[in-house]
């Protein structure tokens, strides 16, 4: 009995510990954005009565705003775009199973070992030469299909009881109203988990819009972030208000979604 | 007859209609500019004025020691954070895993949590805590652990020490929801069957939890491999590759290679080749090894 109490001690500390550690530099990010630069560097953890200066400098400093809209455009149309994309195929390639689209879905699989860093260049040629430079689609096109949203949806496609499909013909249902009538309410809780993963890698995104977005006007926030810290001082309490309003959004969505999140993943991997 | 056959042909029709999209973009985005960057590996020139050049680039890459300090530092951040991160990750899932667990919800929230981050914000954050004057130094010097304030990121390696914490920071929740996962699937029945039999708590996590979550393993080493193979948000923002380039990923150097001096296209094409060559191998060997299992 008293074995089993020290045991259940020891789990508590270590996860109070671990859940301390991933919140902390979370907290001090948010206080810090209503501290001055001096008080951040002198180590105070506590919030402060400089937000709206910090908000002041930060607006003279960079355009937020357009920052934030860019942000926001780019990556909710790139995320509704490629869950709808990768979910239809995901969903044909296990519904309507032939060998030859087995095949393909397997080559699909290996784009995963494609580094990015090995496209880039002759993506950002291509993308020169279409006149996709500075343009959502061209933030868009690289992440529209990935076979990790295919792969996802494939397998939850698996546990769909084929019943519903052939009831739903029975009625007369046509094959596309079949998915988004049938498969895409029941399995919502995988299309969260979908959304939520590609939220937030497109809004994170940092590579390619640094390498296509030249113009002031077409920055996305995390650039902005990237260009906050370049000059020789640099205003941590400004900095970090500007970091807390781009982990905002990404914070948001995990939060709301995050229970269907887990629960979709389990339910893919199952 | 006919008109069953005729529906099966539409069926067929539509569903490579559903699949067309997916696989059009993967073909544009990843297997044509992948071809596209081995024919480019062997042209060199400045810019886009580029000429059939051989082995050449191939050649350089034995020459070019920034490039053997960037493999070196990407292996060494792969050797050392993946096991620890997977590690730490399996750990939290199992301790989550408790039925007896009270808060589960919340520690999984938090430890989740960093995964929220974008990379430039979380680099950012772990540049200021570890920057001379930062909040890590204040905290280690009125603790009385250190005398002096280090100067973390000015040196090669606590630089590469830091971004191994900084990177653990942020992964291990993500790679926790999948072993999470994993442990869904097992039967609470078999713990209790081990416990009867008399084994302790790090056995029956020995014995029965690891084993089982051999999939989970192999496809979160797999992810992360070929995350740490293509790391660049970090090494740009936390420590810009410094100090005098010791910290530099291979990604890094890549997009130096490319956007920072003057342009090698052809070069830059070669030495990310090297990183698709890289990542395919390791995750062949993985996948090897999980087979055997």
């Amino acid at each position: 009995m008293i074995k089993k109490r020290i045991s259940m001690i020891v789990e508590y500390f270590v996860l109070i510990l671990s859940s301390a550690i991933a919140l902390f530099p979370i907290f001090w990010t948010f206080t810090s954005a209503t501290n001055k630069s001096i008080d951040v560097l002198a180590g105070r953890v506590l919030p402060g009565a400089k937000l709206f200066e910090n908000l002041h400098n930060l607006l003279k400093a960079a355009n937020v705003g357009q920052a934030m809209l860019n942000s926001s455009k780019y990556s909710i149309l790139t995320t509704l775009g490629s869950v709808l994309i990768c979910s239809i195929a995901g969903y044909a390639f296990e519904v309507y199973y032939t060998r030859a689209k087995n095949m393909l879905f397997n080559v699909l699989l290996l784009s995963m070992m494609i580094p990015f860093a090995a496209t880039m260049i002759p993506l950002y040629t291509l993308f020169g030469k279409l006149d996709l430079l500075n343009t959502t689609l061209g933030f868009a096109l690289p992440s529209l299909s990935t076979a990790l949203l295919i792969f996802l949806f494939r397998q939850c496609a698996q546990s769909f009881p084929k019943s519903i499909i052939e009831s739903a013909r029975i009625d007369g249902a046509s094959e596309i109203r079949i998915f988004f009538e049938f498969f895409m309410p029941i399995n919502r809780h995988t299309f969260a988990a979908g959304i939520t993963v590609a939220f937030m890698n497109n809004w994170n995104n940092y590579l390619w819009p640094l390498i296509i977005m030249q113009t002031p006007t077409s920055r996305t926030m995390p650039q902005l972030i990237a260009n906050l810290t370049s000059g020789y001082v640099t205003d941590y309490g400004m900095l970090m208000l500007a970091v807390s309003i781009s982990i905002l959004p990404t914070l948001v969505v995990f939060l709301i979604l995050q229970k269907n999140f887990i629960e979709g993943i389990t339910g893919a991997v199952r | 007859m006919p008109k069953n056959l005729e529906v099966k042909s539409r069926q067929d029709v539509i569903s490579w209609v559903f699949i067309f999209p997916a696989a059009l973009l993967l073909l544009i985005t990843k297997f044509w500019p992948i071809i596209k960057a081995f024919i480019l590996s062997f042209q060199s020139g400045v810019g886009l004025n580029t000429s059939f050049s051989g082995l050449k680039n191939y050649a350089r890459m034995l020459q070019d020691n920034l490039l053997h300090i960037s493999i070196f530092n990407t292996f060494f951040y792969l050797l050392l954070q993946v096991p620890i991160m997977l590690i730490i990750a399996i750990i939290l899932a199992a301790l989550l895993n408790d039925h007896r667990l009270k808060f589960k919800g919340f520690f999984r929230t938090a430890i989740f949590l960093p995964c929220a981050m974008s990379l430039v914000s979380y680099a950012i954050i772990f540049r200021s805590l570890f920057a001379r004057d930062g909040f890590v130094n204040l905290i280690l010097t009125k603790l009385n652990i250190l005398n002096n304030p280090v100067n973390w990121l000015a040196d090669p390696w606590m630089a590469r020490i830091v971004i191994v914490i900084a990177l653990t920071w942020r992964w291990t929740g993500y790679n926790m929801i999948f072993y999470l996962a994993g442990l869904q699937g097992i039967d609470p029945a078999v713990y209790e069957a081990a416990k009867i039999d008399g084994a302790s708590a790090f056995t029956s996590f020995r014995k029965i939890t690891v084993p089982l979550l051999k999939p989970m393993i192999l496809l979160t080493s797999i992810t992360s491999i070929s995350g740490t193979l293509q790391l660049f948000d970090e090494t740009k923002n936390l420590t810009n590759g410094g100090p005098a380039n010791s910290t530099i990923s291979i990604s890094h150097y890549i997009y130096n290679l490319s956007f920072a001096y003057s342009p090698q296209f052809g070069y830059a094409a070669a030495v990310s080749f090297l990183v698709l060559i890289m990542v395919a191998t390791l995750s062949f060997i993985e996948l090897k090894a999980g087979d055997r299992r």
